[in-house]
């Protein structure tokens, strides 16, 4: 696709910045989340926005959007001073917002997630089934206004969203971490749409933390350190890496490769594991199977790397294996330990760690305190608890630990979880479930959302463990972390492994073809 | 924040909430045309000596199922059920005492675990429908108390012994009673010997929520369901044993009463302490302490209120609408409170950004700002 020719178009205009922050300031208990903030994103142009996790991305967005009142500074949107106070105020200016947490009704249509609230527009009969259509084809959404939206993979989902702002008038629209869900392919796709949308005169702004994907798209690159904005720079300009020490303010430190330390000791051995979904069709006994006669074996010191695309069946794995979902058959063996039939507790007790998917849903108590988070899942062990009590001291100390070791950006360990940035609380989860030894992590995306120094960090962590002999299971959407982490490489698709790879060997497109089963001599087995 | 500036801020939300009540009652009872300066008066009397002592008694009580109630609470499980199985456990605590096979006090601790037993498999049946048949607990607690009702009624007819036109269970023989404490020497009512279970309770409803595993299990499927099983709480095992709790407190709630003043469960019995003890719960937000304060609000209204006919010729059926619009008013109270706090602790690492010096702000930006909580 042509990346540059949007810029070069671009700059020779003089319009009408889309949007101008002037001296943007926000502040939380404990923490400056946004000061000084100037930027200006022309209109017509797609506009990145980086920095380290905790800059205050997020935030600053939020206040466009008018979730959150500035406490100092001016918005413009389009030439026009105006004060944000509510999410409708953003939208009759013609600012819409993709949040990373997808806000879909599962059992409704696309018809009836993009009009809910939105009746006045077009009603929801045919006049706004007709503009669905419209948008959707404008764009190359290739979405059907009546299709559930259970049955729509994370990409579509995204669409729909996206097609949810349009459809409200947005022509300016917010992309909060879009890319952290989807797999390349899906990247690529979206990365198309926003071509299209900018070309049809739409201003995108988007944040990211995959700098190559940014200096791909984007027209101009603004870098946010420490709540301001530090520098604006045009793609061509700046390499990754100098980008990256820009949102750092210093060097990075440089992931060591190190050689392999895979034990021929056998940790987790999983033979013909069968999940079902609930029947869904009314009269139908069985669901359809998410997870069919999946078997592998992960030795001591090993990481699997299961590769996909999301909805094939990994999310169901992973919870088959810390015991939160209940298999159709199969078993699972932690060391020599038959552990199919063992609770969740047991399982976690017998030493296995869990990063999940979900940080909301599945992580974190998001009103409680950090150090209150740190017991969650370590409930029956030190050095959280003690007996059947609570080690209200020894918790808080190992809290402090993890906040410095994984680089959590709080304020302090009374923190509730929910103030802290998406990024830092994916740290304080990994650093958690890295705690009291574990034997197998079972990590699901363990790095979504998070910096690309702090990655780093992480890697470094799970890599120092792995040559203690920790095994581990990575589900990830990131490519890159799945080459550089993984001693073998397997891919999910609907439900069943196919395809080994060899992470020293393969390359991100043989992945992606196995992924959307392309590669078909290895699904055809 | 100074102890003074945190203390103001967390008696505002109730301190507000009573106000805004006393606002709406006095609009109310003048829409009605009673007499509002009447009510303030009756209202704002110093309670007698005799009165202070009812007040806490009925507090204590009152905290009791406000305690039981929040345990199911803190767990989102709505135990409508308080009602009938403190009933239920009361009536058990009396037949048995009556029947003294134990001597003294041995029957009344005795008699104590059974009504806390009583109380707790009562709340155990909507545990167990809740957990493995999916039955809302709001539903089968509200049948279960009209079932314990009869129930009662029809023991206490077969087996209970009449007096008057009364059907009681037998007295409890003098050796198991409970005195009762002097508060005022004067004062002919004094303060129940049980009521220090209050005190045991709310003592242990505060550890056992605080530091206990089971404790910060329960208040972890309160605040997230999906992530306590994440974290291997087994959600229904959790459901029944914190029904088993509550009803076991429930159990307690008619103990005072019974052991120091009638003996034995008939129609003197209190009833409708469940219902007030859900309202005591939310007023006091589920927090031990706020309990206390909720049912010492509620113990304090339902005392003046009797004067309220006598002295101003008003209905003492204002109260319980009083009592109402104060839990109405508190949960928005505490919504007010809690903004009106945010911004100030904003304001405040605004004030600590300015007193620095310009060259420290963007370092001390998403890094702790000392002392700003
Ligand atoms: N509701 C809140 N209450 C208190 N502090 C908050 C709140 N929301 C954000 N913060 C704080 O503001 C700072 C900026 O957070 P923000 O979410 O904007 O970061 P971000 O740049 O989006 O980071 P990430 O890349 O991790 O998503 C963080 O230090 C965070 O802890
Ligand atoms: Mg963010």
């Amino acid at each position: 696709m042509s990346t540059s020719t949007g810029s070069q178009t671009q700059a020779g205009r003089t319009r009408t910045p889309a949007i101008e922050l002037r001296g943007i300031g926000k502040r939380f208990p404990g923490v400056i989340a946004n000061h000084d903030v100037d930027i200006t994103i022309e209109s017509g142009t797609i506009h990145a926005l980086v920095g380290e996790n905790g800059a205050g991305k997020s935030t600053l967005m939020k206040i466009l959007y008018g979730v959150q009142r500035p406490d100092d500074g001016t918005i413009t949107v389009e030439g026009q001073q105006v004060t944000l106070s509510t999410p409708a105020d953003a939208i009759a200016r013609g600012i819409g917002m993709v949040f990373q947490h997808f806000m879909l009704a599962d059992n409704l249509t696309v018809l009836e997630n993009v009009t809910l609230g939105a009746e006045k527009l077009h009603g929801i009969g045919d006049a706004a089934r007709a503009r669905i259509v419209e948008i959707s084809e404008q764009y190359g959404f290739g979405l059907d206004p009546d299709e559930l939206v259970e049955t729509l993979g994370v990409g579509e989902r995204q669409r729909v969203e996206i097609l949810k702002v349009l459809y409200r008038g947005a022509r300016i629209i917010i992309l909060d971490e879009p890319t952290a869900v989807l797999v390349p392919q899906e990247v690529d796709a979206l990365f198309d749409n926003l071509r299209l949308l900018r070309e049809e005169g739409n201003t995108l702004i988007f944040i990211s933390h995959k700098l190559d994907e940014v200096r791909a798209v984007a027209d101009r690159i603004t870098v946010i350190r420490r709540g301001t904005t530090v520098a604006s720079v045009a793609p061509a300009e700046v390499t990754s890496r100098q980008l990256a020490e820009l949102m750092v303010g210093s060097e990075l430190p440089s992931p060591s490769t190190g050689e392999s330390t895979v034990t021929d000791r056998v940790l987790l051995s999983v033979r013909d594991l069968t999940v079902r979904d609930a029947p869904t069709v009314p009269g139908q006994t069985v669901g359809r199977a998410v997870l069919a006669d999946v078997s592998f074996d992960i030795h001591a010191g090993e990481v699997l790397g299961i590769a996909g695309v999301e909805g094939n069946g990994q999310t169901e794995l992973v919870e088959a294996l810390v015991g939160m979902r209940r298999p159709e058959q199969g078993s699972v063996h932690l060391a020599d330990q038959d552990v199919s039939e063992w609770s969740t507790r047991r399982r976690r007790e017998a030493g296995i760690g869990y990063v999940p998917e979900d940080r909301h849903r599945h992580g974190l108590l998001l009103d409680s305190p950090l150090w209150e988070n740190r017991i969650l899942g370590h409930q029956t062990r030190p050095p959280s608890v003690r007996g059947g009590w609570l080690d209200v001291r020894g918790s808080r100390k190992d809290s402090t630990r993890i906040v410095e070791q994984y680089d959590v950006r709080t304020p302090g360990i009374d923190t509730t979880a929910r103030a802290l940035s998406g990024g830092n609380q994916q740290k304080f989860i990994v650093g958690r479930e890295m705690s009291g030894d574990p034997v197998l992590l079972v990590a699901a995306h363990p790095t979504r959302g998070v910096d690309v120094g702090a990655q780093a960090q992480i890697w470094q962590h799970v890599k120092d463990a792995r040559r203690e002999g920790l095994a581990v299971l990575l589900v990830s959407a990131d490519l890159d972390e799945l080459i550089g982490l993984s001693d073998t490489i397997r891919v999910m698709l609907r439900g069943r492994l196919v395809g080994d790879f060899d992470p020293q060997t393969v390359t991100p497109q043989e992945l992606g073809s196995a992924m959307t089963g392309a590669g078909d001599e290895e699904t055809a087995r | 924040m100074s102890v003074v500036r945190r203390a103001v801020v967390v008696l505002a939300a109730p301190v507000l909430a009573l106000v805004v009540a006393g606002l709406i009652v006095s609009g109310l009872l003048l829409a009605t045309g009673d007499d509002v300066a009447g009510f303030w008066r009756v209202m704002t009397t110093v309670p007698s000596e005799r009165s202070i002592v009812a007040i806490m008694n009925q507090s204590t009580i009152l905290y009791v199922s406000g305690v039981a109630a929040a345990i199911g609470f803190r767990m989102n499980l709505f135990n409508i059920g308080v009602e009938g199985q403190y009933r239920l456990g009361g009536f058990a605590a009396g037949a048995f005492a009556g029947q003294a096979w134990l001597p003294g006090y041995l029957n009344t601790v005795v008699a104590i675990l059974v009504a806390m037993l009583v109380g707790a498999l009562w709340a155990g049946i909507a545990g167990v429908l809740r957990a493995y048949r999916g039955v809302s607990e709001v539903i089968s607690t509200i049948m279960l108390n009209a079932i314990a009702g009869s129930l009662i009624g029809y023991l206490i007819k077969r087996w209970g012994e009449s007096t008057g036109n009364a059907t009681n269970t037998k007295a409890m023989p003098e050796g198991s009673r409970i005195g009762t404490v002097a508060v005022f020497p004067d004062s002919p009512v004094e303060l129940y010997g049980l009521g220090l279970l209050a005190v045991v309770v709310g003592v242990g409803f505060w550890v056992l929520l605080n530091r206990t595993r089971f404790g910060f299990d329960l208040r972890a499927t309160g605040a997230s369901e999906s992530a306590a099983v994440a974290s291997g709480v087994d959600t229904r095992r959790m459901i029944v044993v914190t029904m088993l709790v509550s009803g076991g407190v429930a159990g307690l709630i008619g103990l005072p009463v019974m052991f120091s003043q009638s003996y034995n469960y008939g129609s003197s019995f209190q009833t409708g302490l469940g219902f007030t003890g859900i309202a005591v719960a939310l007023l006091g937000r589920n927090h031990p302490v706020g309990i206390a304060f909720g049912a010492l609000v509620f113990a304090y209204l339902s005392q003046q209120a009797n004067l309220l006919n006598i002295q101003a010729g008003i209905s003492p059926d204002i109260i319980e609408a009083t009592q109402g619009i104060i839990v109405l008013a508190v949960v928005i109270a505490y919504v007010v409170v809690r903004r009106y706090r945010v911004r100030q602790e904003q304001a405040q690492v605004a004030r600590q950004l300015d007193d620095a010096p310009p060259g420290a702000a963007p370092a001390s930006a998403a890094t702790p700002a000392g002392g700003a909580r």
